[in-house]
């Protein structure tokens, strides 16, 4: 329902040293009517062209500290307040390419009511200059 | 003559503009008021963003900036995260806890109705029954297509309602269910995504004839090669009953709160697809009382295209209300207040 704000491109910079990134940032919402406990977000699938980075590469800090995606499994006191920006941290050498790359996001989501998982998809092309 | 159907809005209503920071609650709660829709009904997971946790100072402040603007809660929109955890479903015992986690701040709000989501199992909400008469909460459970007023699940929380022999469980219709014809806003989006506008017209005159969906996408996905966004469209059709609106007075007892559904309003303050023009006359007649809280979920069929103006299409549903109330206690009698 809001899957084509979840990326927030404005918002995309690299993370490490700025002569040798070890990673990237960019700030998400919860693409849902509603916010959701840490525990029901399954997957956080950040690509770049088209190819999903490792689940392990993903962080998400939704303020108090930045956990991995298995982390987040067990993170019963901790929620996604809906319309709420969250930083998602991608480790990659080099960080984000410099240059116009497509950044994608799927966030998929336990929602307990529906008998399948919930996917919310984005992606936006980026001019980075780095 | 006292109007026995009150106006009201759920906060969901204006969904696209507080997730982008256009409105704040107390933006959609003063524009219900310049519209005399003065009940509010708020999804705390959505609008509260501490909780489950609300300090009683936190709890005035939402009572009072409510009352300044001279509304009132309606009903309070509850969920229940039973796929909490990954490795197994929440236990009955979680289940009942978690629900009195929510009956307990609706009463410390004020408010009086509870939407409970359709899913619940009614014997758990049987369990919970002593506790929202303790607190003077109804549970309502949420009558949402495809389900409907005389489905069997629906049913089954209408009987445990009567053997506990309860005014605090029974449901909340949701008027999706009324859809008598084919929402234009989703025809469109369809369009835009690829579907032919003659594939789109046989859907739409499917539904028109009612014919039992499975008949429909059979033919669609089949037949006639559909593309992935007719097929889409056609299974939209599994959402989208029509109900019979003469049935609904038969549960006037059970229900004190409607979640006014709606996806797009005419330009003339009409709705093309939902049968408020038949479902209206009937709740006069049946002299229910409660409110028609407006919930507008069309800015998922139309924000690739156009920009959502929430306020304006909750304003048409407000005149259309006003006239079709006005219209039905004219034919019918509105009764007096006991």
């Amino acid at each position: 329902m809001f899957d084509k704000y979840i990326i927030d491109p404005t918002t995309l910079r690299n993370t490490g040293p700025a002569e040798a990134p070890t990673g990237f940032a960019f700030e998400s919402k919860l693409g849902y009517y509603r916010g959701l406990g840490l525990s029901m977000v399954e997957e956080l699938n950040v690509g770049i062209d088209g190819e999903v980075l490792p689940r392990e590469a993903v962080r998400f800090d939704e303020g108090p500290g930045a956990l991995t995606l298995d982390e987040m499994e067990t993170a019963f006191d901790r929620r996604w307040a809906f319309g709420a920006p969250a930083t998602l941290y991608v480790e990659r050498a080099g960080g984000f390419p410099k240059g116009q790359h497509k950044l994608s996001l799927q966030q998929k989501l336990r929602i307990s009511y529906m008998p399948f998982p919930s996917f919310n998809n984005d992606e936006k092309v980026i001019d980075f200059a780095g | 003559m006292t109007a026995k159907i009150h106006r009201g809005v759920s906060l969901y209503s204006f969904q696209e503009e507080m997730f982008l920071g256009r409105m704040t609650v107390e933006d959609c709660v003063s524009f219900a008021a310049s519209i005399g829709a003065k009940g509010i009904e708020v999804l705390p997971e959505q609008n509260m963003p501490t909780f489950p946790n609300l300090t009683d100072a936190q709890v005035e402040e939402w009572k009072e900036m409510v009352a300044r603007h001279g509304c009132h809660f309606t009903a309070y929109d509850m969920f229940l995260d039973t796929k909490r955890r990954k490795d197994r479903l929440m236990s009955d015992d979680e289940q009942v806890e978690s629900i009195k986690r929510d009956l307990l701040l609706c009463n410390r709000l004020g408010i009086r109705n509870m939407r409970v989501l359709v899913f619940v199992r009614p014997d758990i909400l049987g369990r919970c029954v002593p506790y929202a008469e303790e607190m003077d909460v109804h549970m309502g459970v949420e009558v949402h297509a495809p389900w409907h007023l005389e489905h069997a699940w629906i049913l089954r929380t209408i009987e445990e309602a009567d053997r506990l022999n309860t005014k605090h469980l029974g449901i909340l219709p949701d008027m999706g269910i009324f859809m008598k014809h084919y929402p234009p806003a989703f025809r469109a989006r369809f369009e835009r995504q690829g579907a032919r506008p003659e594939v789109a017209q046989f859907i739409v005159d499917q539904h028109e004839a009612k014919i039992m969906c499975e008949y429909t996408i059979y033919e669609v996905a089949v037949k006639m090669g559909g593309n992935k966004a007719e097929i889409a469209m056609a299974e939209t059709l599994r959402h989208a009953p029509y109900a019979n609106p003469k049935r609904i007075g038969d549960y006037v007892p059970y229900f004190r709160h409607i979640q006014a559904k709606f996806y797009e309003m005419n330009e003339d303050c009409t709705d093309p697809a939902i049968a408020y023009d038949e479902v209206i006359p009937e709740l006069v007649k049946a002299g229910w009382e409660g409110t028609l809280s407006s919930e507008y979920e069309g800015n998922r069929w139309i924000q690739d295209v156009h920009e959502v103006d929430s306020r304006e299409q909750v304003r048409r549903q407000h005149v259309m209300f006003e006239r079709l109330i006005a219209d039905a206690e004219t034919k019918f009698g509105a009764k007096e207040q006991a």
